[in-house]
């Protein structure tokens, strides 16, 4: 037993930390610790990722097998924690200044978090849906933080209500997996389907939790919920909605995937396939007509989803080693966007129209190169980091004989790169208006931003060997996970 | 050493083309005029030192492709070192005239405008192209030098470029050259895949297997020796300007003269005649693309010599005359006497860029006048540029005593080269051409000479009155070139024309009458590979015994040109008969006394003469309306087609699928999606189920549900 709570220690440390906060803060200063709060959780939250990423080692599993360490969940742990913690180190200047910051709001996150790191652990049915469901109410109630806009509760609630719809989605489909294969362990189960086709019970099981996780990677045609959400709740909420949770719901995804029914790839990465490209491809089309930076991020993350899931389509080793490097990187430009994001404002106002942004790069040509920078990897320019985090999925698709999703993955990407552009336009083009922005006032976002544009300008040098360790991390995290 | 003549040349390029701004344009026109007469100093060191031996030089290597094996290297034998005299002093010199001739050009405004630097860089960049030709010692490198002498053109004769005209010819050349490369390319692939090799050691060992292979080539089956042979013969064709690929040259005069000068006269225009020289071991098995060249050879100096008899440009004229020279290079190369082929090359060289340096002294002496019609009286006006026209009208003529060796060195080149061709042919069709060629040269050549200078001034009285002598600066290439074209012939003719032990020596060529035991191979299977330590041997040795290998096992040749064991051709211009050898000498006679008559004596007779031949005349001022011809055949259905494919492939199917799919669909999709995005939650939900209902379907078609 002290041998399994051993390995779950970073869970328990987390949720102790959290009740500990929640109760003490109540107690005492209440929304007056806030700013301490969301600096020890972010604290607390790197500290963690490098224990995490430092110590671990091996493969072992806690529970009966319910909880699972391996290199692929500490790979994902590391990333959601330390994208977690840029999230809060950025949010609390703006949530501060707009009386947003409650000390319940890093609580949450941390609860969140928790979640997180056990959906990506889960070594069965239960503590996957633990894990979803502890992450999941955490951020309805994150979404919906701005209690006083009509906007902010209606993206809380939408979100609860689909949410909730995918939650029974996903729980229908584990009801079906369980009656069929007699067990609620991955292990289990994946003995029961077999090598080859699954029965048709399975088969419908495994539709209906692919469904479950789809809405939580908002995969076309589960996404409709991201771009109100995106859009309505507070724009710290929107940056931590487009990092840490994705990358979750896609190492839950890959792990349900491979450790419960990998005897059946060939089954499951043809729909796979077909929620990627009609991920890519919608979230290009959709995210051309926006004119808000958070929606337009919205519909460009279901894209980035979209050639992520191509990695795990591709059902091979190198297929979730090269998704696992696209999320990171897919993090690594967010967290330097949304740094962005958050410091468009005008008269202390958060502003969102991109029109906004004309002639940008006449006040603030540094911020803006950076911008642009950020934007050209997102859209996939050699030779910036982007490009080849969507080189990777596509080689992955092209050796698993995907073609036709490697090519849709390429006409998507070159949609895609309109609206990219068309910011960089703005920025660089467009007309100077009235009502532009301010200049930028937090360094702190400024060096989220330079920093993250500098990574993925840079990288391709293997800085400090960080591109190796990278490679090596999700090259290990993949053997773990597909073998 | 070999390495300097070779590089100076780019690094002057580089400087003035890339640093003038920090040297000034002055420091930029020095750099690469001194850098070149470096070159041209060492040049003649190598020429005078170095024996007729063959020695590689590896500079570096460049591809490294499968059997592909490619060197940047020097093959330095003695057909290089003529070739390398041949351009670092033409070129050297007319980097020096140019310093002169170039000063103002009203074609770019003063003091903004920095061609001179650019005019530079471009002439040396030439040269080193040039350079890299003539010293390759793989197909592949002398492809490199080949195109690039064909861009430094293209570059030159297009440097007015606010002239139409100039862009228009500059475009024709390098389109009309792509025809003539496209032939040397596929001569270098049937080569590879014969012998696995582009090196020229290689192929030239393997050239009598290659003449007993037979390969398939469009619609049949041929000797390969003969395919091969053709093929680089229509790359030659093309960048000598030989009938059918020769209508770039006279619109290559487009370029400043200086250009013609280098370019259009001495060098680039004669990589044709090396490159079949340089073929010699694989010509010399490929008869009948050998009596091809020859017939070509004869028919482009004919048809060019007659062009040349009625134009009124003074560049145009001598433009016309290059290519009839060139023809006469091709017909001694195309009946197997490569030694004399180069001789005339090597003369041609001297006094063509003379004559051409001359014009361009007459022309920036009548401001950029360049219509014989307009001269006239021009002698007293001019007196240096005069005599340096003389000189070289003497030379071009043949002017000589005959049957003596004593004479200008077109007088020995040409009757070398009338001479060989009535023994090659058995007196034929192209010996008689040649003669006939010589009689029309002689005339136009005498009639440029007394328009231009002897006479009453015609024309713009303003200009004639202004007509000034040239600076020192052009004259002294005049100068030089002038010792040229008197000496260059009397000095050499017994190296590249005389008896065997002369001419042997010189090439280090196997002696044809001389019995060599056999035992001597491994000597030769050294040398053949020339690697170091070889040019220690006793070369006349090597060479001898060479050639007993070679009657043994066809061992590789030896030399820089080779000449098949029953190649007697020379010998047999030797014993000429008398008539034959004072033929052109006749010829030029001729034609002296008609131009003399015809523009001296009498002015109204070629007048009257064009009226009463009207048809004749028009069809020769019109060059036999090749060009004409060709428009009708090539040029206009290229235009259509690129026409069509333009309007309709690229404007209506691409752009307009490109548009179509960016303005319409892509719009459409979007306001699709954006309408899809109601903000209802039941809208949501409902897409959510209808989600799944499409994925259970597709797990249940693509494979899935057994």
């Amino acid at each position: 037993m002290s041998a399994d709570l051993n390995i779950i220690l970073p869970e328990i440390i987390l949720s102790i930390y959290a009740m500990v906060a929640l109760v003490g803060a109540v107690y005492t200063g209440k929304d007056s610790l806030a700013p301490m709060l969301v600096w020890a959780t972010a604290a607390l939250f790197v500290v963690m990722g490098f224990w995490i990423g430092a110590t671990g080692s091996g493969d072992v599993m806690a529970f009966n097998g319910m909880f699972r360490n391996d290199a692929f969940a500490r790979f994902a742990k590391v990333m959601i924690l330390i994208s977690a913690a840029a999230v809060l180190a950025m949010s609390q200047g703006y949530m501060e200044r707009r009386g947003l910051l409650r000390f319940e709001y890093p609580i949450l996150v941390t609860l969140a978090v928790v979640g997180m790191m056990v959906m990506v652990s889960a070594g069965d049915l239960m503590s996957l849906y633990m894990g979803l469901e502890l992450q999941s109410l955490s951020l309805y109630v994150v979404a919906s933080l701005r209690r006083d806009s009509a906007k902010s509760t209606e993206a809380g609630l939408k979100y609860f209500v689909l949410g909730a719809l995918s939650s029974g989605l996903l729980l229908y489909g584990a009801s079906l997996v369980y009656g069929f294969a007699g067990t609620t362990l991955f292990s289990g189960i994946i003995a029961a389907a077999g090598e080859g086709h699954l029965t048709i019970g399975l088969l419908i099981g495994l539709v209906l939790m692919i469904s479950g996780m789809a809405f939580k990677v908002s995969a076309v045609p589960f996404h409709m919920w991201t771009p109100d959400v995106y859009q309505g709740s507070p724009t710290p909420v929107t940056a931590f909605f487009a990092t840490a949770p994705k990358v979750a719901a896609m190492g839950l995804f890959a792990r349900v995937m491979f450790d419960a029914f990998g005897g059946a790839v060939a089954d499951w990465s043809q729909v796979i396939a077909l929620l990627a490209v009609l991920s890519m491809f919608l979230g290009s089309f959709a995210a051309i007509g926006q004119t808000d930076i958070k929606r337009l991020m919205a519909y460009s993350s279901i894209a980035h989803m979209g050639y992520a899931l191509i990695g795990l389509a591709a059902g091979t080793e190198t297929g979730v080693q090269t998704m696992l490097i696209y999320m990171a990187i897919y993090v690594t430009m967010n967290v330097g966007t949304f740094a962005f994001i958050l410091s468009m404002e005008r008269d202390g106002n958060p502003v969102t129209d991109i029109g906004a942004l004309g002639m940008y790069s006449k006040k603030e040509p540094g911020r803006a190169l950076a911008m642009l920078v950020l934007l050209f990897s997102l859209a996939g320019v050699p030779p910036l980091l982007g490009f080849f985090a969507k080189y990777g999925v596509l080689m992955a698709a092209v050796e698993a004989d995907m073609v036709w999703l490697a090519v849709g993955g390429v006409v998507a990407s070159v949609i895609g790169a309109y609206y990219y552009l068309r910011i960089v336009f703005f920025m660089y083009f467009g007309e100077d208006r009235e009502d532009s922005l301010d200049k930028s006032s937090s360094p702190l976002l400024t060096g989220f931003l330079g920093v993250s544009a500098l990574l993925i300008v840079v990288a391709v040098f293997n800085p400090l060997g960080l591109t190796v360790d990278l490679q090596n991390g999700a090259h290990a995290a993949a053997v773990a996970l597909v073998n | 050493m070999e390495s300097i003549i070779l590089f100076a040349p780019l690094v002057g390029s580089l400087i003035a083309g890339f640093g003038w701004k920090f040297i000034s344009i002055r420091g930029a026109q020095w750099v690469s005029t001194g850098l070149l007469f470096l070159a041209c100093f060492f040049s003649w060191v190598v020429f005078f030192s170095h024996g007729p031996e063959t020695q590689h030089i590896q500079i570096m290597r460049w591809i490294e492709s499968g059997t592909l094996s490619t060197d940047w290297s020097i093959r330095l034998d003695r057909l290089t070192s003529i070739m390398l005299i041949v351009v670092t002093t033409v070129s050297s010199l007319v980097h020096l005239y140019s310093f002169g001739y170039m000063a103002h050009d009203d074609n770019f405004k003063h003091g903004e405008e920095s061609y001179r630097a650019r005019f530079f860089a471009y002439l040396s960049f030439f040269t080193f192209a040039m350079l890299m030709l003539v010293t390759s010692d793989n197909l592949v490198q002398m492809f490199f030098g080949w195109e690039g002498v064909g861009v430094a053109s293209y570059l030159l004769i297009g440097f007015y470029y606010r002239k139409p005209s100039a862009n228009a010819a500059a475009m024709k050349a390098f389109i009309v050259n792509r025809v003539g490369d496209f032939g040397f390319a596929l001569g270098i692939f049937a080569l590879y895949m014969l012998t696995d090799s582009v090196r020229f050691d290689d192929i030239f060992a393997a050239a009598p297997e290659i003449a007993q292979t037979q390969i398939s080539f469009l619609w049949g089956t041929w000797n390969a020796a003969e395919v091969a042979a053709v093929l680089l013969f229509i790359g030659a064709m093309g960048k000598s300007a030989q009938l059918f690929l020769h209508t770039w040259l006279p619109d290559a005069m487009e370029g400043p003269t200086p250009v013609s000068a280098l370019i259009h006269a001495a060098t680039m225009v004669t990589a044709g005649v090396f490159l079949v020289c340089r073929m010699s071991p694989l010509m010399e098995y490929a008869p009948q693309a050998m009596a091809f060249v020859t017939f070509l050879g004869a028919s482009t100096a004919f048809v060019a010599a007659t062009i040349g008899l009625v134009q009124n440009d003074i560049k145009r004229v001598i433009a016309y005359s290059t290519m009839s020279q060139l023809g006469y290079m091709f017909v001694a190369a195309g009946v197997g006497v490569y030694s004399v082929a180069m001789f005339h090359l090597f003369t041609h060289a001297f006094f063509k860029a003379m004559l051409f340096l001359g014009a361009g002294s007459v022309i920036h002496g009548m401001h950029h006048e360049q219509d014989m019609r307009n001269y006239g009286g021009l002698r007293k006006k001019l007196p240096m540029t005069f005599w340096a026209m003389m000189i070289g009208t003497l030379a071009i003529t043949g002017v000589g005593i005959p049957l003596t060796h004593i004479g200008f060195a077109g007088f020995l080149s040409k009757d070398a080269v009338i001479e060989s061709a009535w023994a090659g042919t058995a007196g034929g069709y192209a010996f008689w051409m040649l003669v006939i060629a010589a009689l029309f040269t002689s005339f136009y050549s005498w009639r440029l000479m007394f328009l231009t200078f002897f006479g009453k001034p015609r024309g713009d009285k303003h200009t004639h009155e202004h007509a000034h002598e040239s600076p020192p600066v052009m004259l002294i290439p005049l100068g030089v070139l002038a010792l040229g074209a008197i000496f260059s012939g009397m000095v050499w003719y017994g190296s590249f024309f005389g008896d065997h032990d002369k001419l042997n020596g010189f090439f280090g060529l196997p002696a044809h009458h001389v019995e060599v035991p056999d035992g001597h191979g491994e000597g030769a299977g050294v040398d053949s590979h020339g690697e170091a330590g070889a040019g220690d041997q006793n070369p006349t040795e090597a060479a001898v015994s060479g050639h007993g290998a070679m009657a043994a096992s066809h061992g590789t040749p030896q030399g820089a040109i080779f000449m098949a064991a029953d190649n007697t051709v020379i010998d047999d211009a030797h014993h000429a008969p008398v008539w034959v050898k004072i033929s052109p000498f006749i010829a030029m006679l001729i034609g002296l006394i008609t131009a003399y008559w015809f523009y001296i004596i009498n002015p109204t007779v070629p007048k009257r003469l064009a009226e009463n031949q009207r048809p004749l005349y028009l069809f020769l001022l019109n060059k036999w309306y090749f060009d004409e011809v060709y428009d009708f055949l090539f040029v206009e259905p290229s235009k259509r087609l690129g026409r069509i494919l333009w309007k309709g492939g690229d404007e209506a199917i691409i752009k307009g699928g490109i548009n179509g799919l960016a303005l319409g669909i892509v719009p459409w999709v979007t306001r699709l999606a954006g309408r899809a995005q109601s903000g209802y939650i039941f809208t949501y939900a409902f897409a959510m189920v209808i989600g799944i209902a499409v994925l259970i379907t597709w797990m249940s078609i693509s494979g899935g549900a057994h």
